[in-house]
């Protein structure tokens, strides 16, 4: 039976068209683009139009020790976005959860898109991979461990997006003890840019914003220490939470039903880690602009940070120290009381040997001093 | 031959370790308050005459063999031994520029209590042959011949027998079961022959029963300034014996400073044991009788009166209120220096200083503190309780040609008493 | 190479355990060790009481007597004024009353943020004013050892850097925290060996001492 097959659209512009996406739509998505990247207003024609211009590149997409949330984040807009069309528009000719091919057919279609965009195309990663000295049976796709195929892929990619905190730092898999031996993308790619798009999952738009600079500009962001783009990390939870007032007046929840939560006072002491947390929740929030974590009344978990997962419990305010502290007082006290009592007895014998042996002072030997 | 040793020193001062001494130099943080306490500083501005400064030598030996953490340092080598060069250095620290005033601590913000601790260094300086010529001197007359100047009781009994014959009263000697044995400090008796008349006026206007000892009559205890337990305890056992020879029920003290806090507080922990009687001093005794109503006075002094505290008796003894009743007595315009009581000034000879002549500059020096406080308030003539303080008040407005005559309170009582009518 | 936020984990974790076990440790040996060495019996007939006047010192020496006061303002003012602030700063910060809270259980309520921020800055000045003091002042400088100078700069780094991470004035945050934190954990095991052992045995000094002088009838 013959399918009515959609022509592919060849480029950007023709796919918002044939999606029905107004010029208006597409410019303010292009206006928007252009100020996360912190680019002047008047580089939105310019985006737009390289946009409307741009080709769809081959990217794809491996997905490894993961929970397929960071998937979920992308694809499970509740109306069609301007970001589900960036998506549509790539060439995305290999992922295993939406592809609709299998097995074989589908390890074909990724050594396809390898061979005919060799050097060009862009490959995602989401979740963490066994590290090299680790088991690699521990996570295999068709075989292959995860290790073998990231290198394989990777050798003729242009760039690497780490998509999700497992694939950028190692995320829960990595969370001690680490029984995987879980390690981060850029642990293993030394070679080949790679772009690091944090969160537990990340924001939708800022893998679509990183994409659009590729497409836009040819170019990779401007990248922070964790080489995450500076755009939309650069600063922190903290620095733009509209809870921050709050804060910085010292008025803070500290329970999840007091007066100061029913007020939506600041999260600190009910464990938010804004503070050590970079990310765009704060300006870009989630579900279409609706709300974000701390605004619908949960503290930041840092989930965009390496090693969220260790950094102390979600719920304990950020300073509080990470480990058994009451077992170390009682250890160290006990020590300390031991040691303190034998140390005191040398002191005390040192006493009562002098006294013991004390010469008295005597009339006469003064004397001998005159 | 002499067996004095750094060793012995040492030993000595490891025996004065206890738990105050390390709550002390576990606090200091080198705030440098206790200067501004210290006469001897304040008057010179040399910052070696700092309080705490003076116990640098008995802190190394703490923190060498009483801390674990020193112990350990001492182990890889690291920190200061003690030694006799450092010891004989500390010398004129700990005598010649400390009077043991008590002052420094009780303005020590971490609460040291620094003469507690310079009355136990100096007894590691004893034992190492630090001790200074005029002490060790004053300490083998005081123990040869019972008093530290070698008077005998031959020159006090021509001064008894000159004040029976002025008074027309009897000093009782050696009688028994008296309810108090009276003690003179040997400068009182050559400086200040008064004193034994008015007391011999007073206690039989108040009808006290009262004697002296032909078997020790010395009150002073050069050990106590030295800083010899072992000298204190002989001459403080003296004391203690011919009062219970005479079974009498309380001592006291003279004027005179020092003698009081040997006898009062350090002499039951020199002979390990307390006492069958209780111990005055003379200004309690008069203050006890005004209260009970037995001093009788007429006629008051008109002209300005102020008063020395000596540290001994009101810092280091809690005798405060009563000296200032007793003035209330008999002075009309009496004024307090400015900082009086537990906060007064040493008048700079206390401790040992008097007797030691290597100090005499230092002594003077530190007089300028209670100088400056007596001309904050210009009496005509001060008054005091104290030998030891009377000669250094008097010496020393002398040197600044100051014509403040200088009393003993215990005198002008006497001078008071309303005369008893001939029977 | 260690990211700042490894340093920030390290310093949090096991650093945060060795520093607090190295502390107690030390503390415990310093206080066994003082009340172990006792004072022999005392024979004399006391005047007064010991505890009382004991614990009356304890509180009194926080205000100096009025002699000493203007004769050297400075120190008392200075001096008073950073300890405050430094405890202030210490014990009333909100994101220090949870550290307290989680590390020993114990909580109380703290201060707003602005004041606290004020009261560091203050500090901060308090400590660097006695800093010059300490070089200027004949006597302080005379007693001053390498380790005041040491000490000065082990107290001085983490009101300092308290401040920098408040203000977030480095970045990346969980750098400015980390170091933030290991200035307090170095304070902590530099504690039981230096002069900073006073914290502790300043109260217990200053028992000894109004017990001393109650004994005799004065209070100190």
């Amino acid at each position: 039976m013959a399918v009515p097959i959609r022509p592919q659209p060849r480029t950007l512009g023709d796919s918002l068209r044939q999606n029905g996406v107004s010029r208006r739509g597409f410019l303010k998505f292009c206006a928007a683009t252009a100020s996360m990247m912190a680019l002047p207003p008047s580089m939105a024609p310019a985006i737009a139009a390289a946009l409307e211009q741009a080709r769809r590149p081959s990217v794809i997409w491996l997905s490894f020790q993961e929970c397929t949330g960071c998937t979920e984040s992308l694809t499970r807009s509740f109306s069609p976005t301007v970001e589900n069309l960036i998506l549509d528009i790539i060439s995305l000719d290999y992922h295993h959860t939406l592809q609709a091919a299998a097995g074989d057919a589908a390890e074909h279609a990724r050594e396809q898109a390898m061979h005919e965009n060799a050097g060009n195309y862009l490959v995602v990663v989401d979740g963490s991979l066994p590290g090299p000295g680790s088991n690699p049976g521990f996570s295999t796709i068709a075989g292959v461990s995860n290790l073998q195929m990231l290198q394989e892929t990777v050798a003729g990619a242009a760039a690497v997006v780490a998509v999700g905190t497992c694939a950028a730092f190692g995320g829960l898999p990595k969370a001690a003890p680490n029984p995987s031996g879980a390690v981060a993308v850029s642990d293993i790619i030394k070679d080949k840019p790679v772009i690091n798009v944090s969160g537990c999952p990340p924001v939708p738009m800022v893998i679509t914003g990183v994409l659009a600079q590729y497409l836009t500009f040819g170019t990779l962001p401007e990248l922070d220490a964790y080489n995450r783009p500076m755009a939309f990390f650069g600063q922190s939870i903290h620095d733009r939470c509209y809870r921050r007032p709050f804060y910085d007046k010292g008025l803070f929840a500290e329970t999840f039903d007091d007066e100061g939560a029913r007020k939506g006072w600041c999260l600190y002491r009910l464990g938010c880690k804004g503070p050590m947390t970079y990310n765009a929740c704060a300006t870009m929030k989630w579900n279409g602009g609706t709300s974000w974590p701390v605004e619908s009344g949960h503290p930041c978990l840092g989930c965009s940070e390496p090693d969220f997962w260790d950094a102390g419990g979600f719920y304990n305010a950020m300073s509080v120290p990470v480990g058994d502290s009451g077992n170390v007082l009682l250890a160290a006290g006990a020590g300390g009381l031991a040691l303190g009592v034998g140390a005191s007895l040398l002191g005390r014998h040192k006493r009562a040997a002098a006294k013991a042996g004390h010469e008295t002072v005597t009339a006469d030997e003064l004397e001998q001093k005159l | 031959m002499s067996g004095f040793s750094l060793e012995r020193g040492l030993q000595a001062l490891r025996e004065e370790m206890d738990a105050p001494v390390a709550s002390f130099f576990s606090s200091c943080v080198h705030c440098g308050l206790c200067a501004q306490a210290c006469p001897f500083f304040v008057e010179t501005g040399d910052p070696k005459y700092t309080p705490i400064h003076k116990l640098e030598p008995m802190r190394l030996l703490w923190e060498r063999e009483f801390t674990l953490w020193g112990r350990l340092k001492h182990l890889v080598g690291l920190g200061r031994k003690v030694t006799d060069d450092m010891l004989a250095q500390w010398e004129p620290l700990l005598y010649d520029s400390c009077s043991m005033c008590g002052r420094c601590s009780l303005v020590c913000p971490v609460g040291n209590d620094i003469a507690y601790m310079i009355r136990k260094a100096r007894e590691g300086m004893v034992a190492s042959g630090h001790a200074p010529e005029g002490l060790i001197a004053a300490s083998v007359r005081a123990v040869n011949t019972g008093s530290p100047m070698g008077l005998q009781w031959k020159t006090l009994e021509v001064q008894i027998k000159h004040v029976e014959t002025s008074s027309g009263l009897e000093v009782p000697i050696d009688r028994q079961g008296a309810d108090y044995l009276v003690l003179l400090s040997s400068m009182e008796i050559i400086n200040f022959p008064e004193y034994l008349e008015a007391i011999t006026r007073i206690f039989d206007h108040a009808g006290v029963s009262w004697t002296l000892s032909r078997q020790c009559f010395e009150a002073t205890n050069a050990g106590i300034q030295i800083g010899s337990k072992d000298i204190a305890a002989t001459l403080v056992q003296r004391v203690v014996d011919a009062a219970e020879a005479l079974g009498v029920k309380n001592v006291i003290s003279p004027e005179c400073g020092h003698a009081y806090t040997a006898i009062r507080w350090e002499g039951p922990n020199a002979i390990g044991r307390s006492y069958p009687f209780r111990v005055f001093h003379i200004i309690e005794v008069l203050d006890q009788l005004r209260a009970e109503g037995r001093l009788r006075t007429e006629g008051k002094e008109m002209d300005r009166l102020s008063m020395h505290d000596p540290c001994n008796l009101a810092r280091k003894s809690g005798v405060i209120d009563q000296q200032r009743h007793l003035m209330d007595l008999v002075a009309d315009n009496f004024v307090d220096l400015k900082e009086h009581g537990k906060f007064q000034w040493c008048c700079g000879a206390g401790g040992g200083v008097s007797s030691n002549e290597r100090a005499e500059a230092l002594k003077m020096a530190a007089f300028k503190r209670k100088k400056a406080q007596i001309e904050e308030v210009e009496p005509e003539r001060m008054v005091t309780m104290c030998a030891t303080c009377r000669t250094q008040l008097e010496e020393g407005l002398e040197e600044f040609n100051m014509d403040i005559p200088v009393v003993g309170l215990t005198e002008m009582i006497a001078d008071h008493l309303v005369e008893k009518e001939r029977a | 190479m260690m990211s700042s936020m490894d340093f920030l984990l390290f310093t949090k974790g096991p650093l945060f355990q060795v520093a607090i076990a190295i502390f107690v440790l030390g503390i415990l040996i310093r206080l066994v060790e003082i009340f172990a060495l006792g004072r022999s019996r005392n024979f004399a007939e006391p005047r007064g009481g010991q505890v009382i006047p004991g614990l009356k010192t304890v509180y009194k020496r926080f205000n100096p007597d009025p002699g000493t006061f203007r004769r050297a303002p400075f120190d008392v003012v200075v001096g008073t004024v950073w300890h405050i602030g430094f405890i202030v700063a210490l014990l009333l910060f909100i994101p220090h009353v949870e550290v307290i809270k989680a590390t020993v259980g114990l909580a109380w309520p703290g201060l707003p943020n602005p004041v606290v921020d004020a009261v560091t800055a203050i500090t901060l000045l308090g400590l660097i004013a006695a800093l010059i003091h300490r070089l200027t002042h004949p006597v302080k400088r005379f007693l001053s050892t390498p380790e005041d100078y040491v000490i000065w700069a082990v107290t001085f780094l983490p009101v300092l850097t308290g401040y920098i991470a408040y203000h977030r004035l480095v970045n990346p945050y969980p750098l400015a925290l980390g170091v933030h934190i290991l200035t307090a954990e170095i304070f902590l095991i530099v504690l039981p060996f230096t002069k900073l052992t006073h914290i502790f045995t300043a109260v217990v000094a200053r028992w000894f001492n109004g017990a001393n002088f109650g004994r005799k009838g004065v209070q100190s």
